[in-house]
């Protein structure tokens, strides 16, 4: 089957030191939980994936999403999501703009784009927050803010990189919720590294710990 | 990240990135092209060769013309003087300054003050000190006739004294603010408390502990910048025909009145004295290097002997800093005062403190004529500061897309041009102008501001640009924007407040530049500065007054509108307040 995030004899390197060793696929609507402590190449693997992996490492193997290679692609053009632990709204845009900047250029007419965008804040309960200063929302609204940028432009996949570990718990479960409703709902493979064992049983999907 | 082989790029796109990929090779060339091309224009006619004036032969008639010069051994003298007790000076004050208030409040209060002292250009700044110390100066008045009897200026050489004190405490007004500047983002690095507080847990008292901790780390990081400081005292021109002394002046004026002597003979040997004057810039920093490794040398045995300080000597080299620097400050400031009542003035007779009246006359009169060098200033600093901007992107940018690691010697390159006295390349600008037929305009002017502009908009943008979080990028480039894009729309409006301060510093060194302008522009380019200075000699403090302020103002404006423009522009964005 070629449909989801495909990782094929993926290995990553840092001179002699093999940091990471992957094959496996992630399928639509799926979770991969991978852990370890700090420092053991989780988020190398999320650099090999977005394409932002320094020149330093050296990378065998392929990544697939829906059966084409990413190799040699540029980020833009890879169609994969990703979520921080901050959320890295963009300061000098309204909530507003900053979801027209997730927005396809292919949805036109201030209109159409100014609709997509009410509806996409109205389905977080964040109606009205279009013209808001990003700085004065709260931690959860700002995390689902994040969320909605990140799925107005349409990925194929999910990469979570400690996304969950800033919020308090009570918000931390509900945001978690949220986040892997929406990517089963729109059938979006995900890829969470973490060092939080509640993290994994949330995904509740393989979990593979590295380092 | 690798290109795709597999992605059509439109040519424009290449064209582009092939630009992108040259900016850091095509922004060194830019600034370090002239300095070199200089230097050749300078030394051969100090070795006799210029075709254009009949010297056909390599001798070295120049260098013995110079060495008869009576004037040499007291300028060269000076030169060295001026320059070290300059910068050791500012360094010591700068220094304890930061030893002593590092983190306090009043250190806070003294950084708010840094960048319109900086942005004061060298000669006002001259000027105003002038006002301030000269026997008719205001502290002469204050004190007359009441504690010193004068009822008349007295006759006594303050300005322009033999020994070079009036310059050397111009000096040190104008390079403690820079200093510290650098020393602050030094600071910045080093991150001080934390061992500040170790060594303080130890027993020691704060000076000592902060000298010892702290300012071995700090110093490697502004060596380069105490080097300019070292080589621009040493060789610096305008502030000299100011403040400095007159028979015989210092090396690198004696220079400048012989380029611009009508005997064309005496070209040669300016430039053996501007190559001389080189020789002297680099001996005088390889004796200071001496010098710093004998410091350093001290300062480990000093270190290992572990005395914790006394607290007494403590606070008085702490107090002692402060009344100094506040001193360098104060005269800055007053000097600008001075300089708006005597525009102002009308009969302002000796021992009166204030003039008789105010009035618009002296404006009504200077001001029209305003009009043309504040239109020049303002078109060489805006295209200036417009390509310095450009080039510094361009090679940051380059930077981030292509991954290129700036190598620490680099960081020299950028200082070279702040680091060869001006006097010793740009003397060979006319050299290569009568050979090469490009005659002194103002695009001529714009470049050799360039070489000057460019380090300063570099050195202050690349900080703050390097320091953006690139996890950023990856967000917007993730969301599927290009490069471009994150580069437009993210990026720059984020770094709005650095990059207009990138390019106020930028400005405010192009409306200050003294020499190029003279010298390139071969006397027919006319700015605020030039004038200024030329107003030097005739000693009319109202018109001094007026050219002054319009010069400061300039150099000043640009730095309120960096502060101001992103306030308006964020009033609604409280995430971009502090950056």
């Amino acid at each position: 089957m070629d449909e989801g995030l495909r990782f094929e004899h993926l290995a990553i390197s840092l001179g002699p030191e093999r940091l990471i060793a992957l094959d496996c696929t992630v399928g639509p609507g799926e979770v991969l939980t991978v852990m370890g402590p700090s420092g053991s190449g989780k988020s190398t693997l999320l650099a090999a994936i977005t394409g932002t992996l320094d020149a330093a490492f050296t990378m065998t193997g392929r990544i697939r999403l829906d059966g084409h290679d990413l190799s040699g692609l540029p980020t833009e053009a890879r169609r994969i999501g990703i979520l921080f632990q901050d959320e890295y709204l963009f300061p000098h845009l309204s909530v507003g703009a900053n979801l027209a900047f997730g927005l396809k250029p292919e949805v036109r007419g201030r209109a159409a784009r100014r609709a997509r965008i009410e509806a996409a804040l109205a389905e977080v309960g964040l109606e009205g927050f279009a013209d808001r200063d990003p700085a004065t929302l709260s931690g959860g609204q700002r995390a689902r803010v994040a969320l909605q940028r990140m799925l107005l432009s349409e990925p194929r996949a999910l990469l979570l990189d400690e996304a969950f570990s800033k919020l308090d718990t009570g918000l931390r479960a509900q945001v978690r919720a949220l986040v892997f409703d929406t990517a089963r709902q729109r059938a979006l493979p995900v890829l969470q590294v973490t060092h939080d064992h509640s993290d994994a049983e949330a995904a509740g999907g393989e979990v593979m710990t590295v380092g | 990240m690798r290109a795709a082989a597999s992605i059509p790029v439109p040519a424009r796109l290449a064209r582009r990135a092939r630009f992108l990929h040259w900016a850091p090779l095509l922004t060194l060339a830019v600034m370090l092209g002239p300095v070199l091309a200089g230097l050749l224009g300078t030394l051969a006619p100090a070795l006799g060769y210029m075709p254009a004036l009949g010297g056909h032969s390599l001798g070295l008639a120049a260098f013995e013309a110079l060495a008869a010069w009576p004037g040499l051994p007291r300028a060269v003298a000076l030169s060295l003087g001026v320059g070290f007790a300059a910068t050791a000076l500012s360094l010591a004050i700068v220094t304890l300054i930061c030893a002593g208030w590092a983190g306090t409040r009043t250190f806070a209060a003294i950084e708010r003050l840094l960048s319109p002292l900086l942005s004061v250009p060298h000669a006002a700044a001259a000027f105003g000190l002038a006002f301030l110390i000269a026997p008719s100066g205001w502290i002469a008045r204050a004190l007359s006739p009441g504690l010193t009897g004068w009822a008349q200026p007295p006759d006594l050489l303050i300005l322009q004294d033999p020994a070079g004190l009036s310059l050397i405490f111009g000096l040190v007004t104008k390079e403690v603010p820079f200093l510290l500047l650098m020393t602050l983002a030094a600071l910045t690095q080093v991150r001080p408390g934390q061992s500040l507080r170790v060594a303080q847990a130890l027993g020691y008292a704060r000076v000592t502990g902060w000298l010892k901790v702290i300012f071995p780390l700090v110093y490697r990081q502004i060596r380069l910048p105490v080097y300019a400081v070292l080589a621009f005292s040493m060789s610096v021109v305008d502030v000299a025909i100011i403040l400095g002394p007159n028979t015989p002046p210092t090396l690198a004026v004696q220079v400048v009145r012989w380029m611009s002597d009508p005997d064309l003979a005496l070209r040669f040997q300016a430039a053996a004295g501007a190559v001389l004057q080189l020789g002297l810039v680099l001996f005088g920093l390889g004796l200071w290097r001496l010098i710093e490794m004998a410091v350093a040398r001290a300062g480990r045995a000093w270190i290992v002997r572990g005395g914790r300080g006394r607290r007494g000597t403590g606070r008085m080299l702490r107090m002692g800093a402060l009344v100094l620097g506040a001193l360098a400050a104060l005269a800055v400031i007053a000097g600008l005062g001075g300089q708006v009542v005597w525009s102002f003035a009308g009969l302002w007779q000796f021992p009166d403190l204030l003039p008789d009246g105010f009035t618009f006359r002296n404006w009504d009169r200077h001001g029209p004529r305003l009009a043309g060098p504040g239109i020049e200033t303002l078109l060489i600093a805006g295209a200036a500061t417009g390509l310095a901007l450009l080039l510094t992107l361009a090679s940051l940018e380059a930077e981030h897309r292509h991954g290129l690691r700036p190598a620490t010697r680099a960081l020299w390159l950028l200082y070279l041009p702040l680091i060869v006295p001006q006097v010793a390349f740009l003397t060979g600008f006319q050299t290569l102008s009568i050979l090469t037929g490009v005659d002194g305009g103002r695009a001529a002017v714009v470049l050799a501001h360039l070489v000057f502009v460019l380090p300063y908009v570099f050195l202050s943008l690349s900080d703050p640009w390097r320091a953006w979080d690139a996890r950023q990028d990856i967000v917007a480039r993730a969301l599927g924007a290009g490069p471009d894009r994150v580069l437009w729309a993210v990026r720059l409006p984020m770094l709005l407040r650095p990059l207009l301060v990138a390019a106020a510093v930028g400005f405010a060194v192009s409306v200050g530049q003294y020499l190029p302008t003279l010298l390139v522009g071969a006397g027919r380019v006319a700015t605020l500065t030039t004038e200024a200075v030329a107003l030097a000699a005739g000693g009319d403090r109202r018109a001094i007054g007026v050219y002054a302020l319009a010069q400061t103002a300039a150099a000043f404006a640009p730095f309120a509108l960096a502060v101001l423009l992103p306030r308006i522009a964020w009033r609604n964005r409280k995430g971009m307040r502090d950056g």
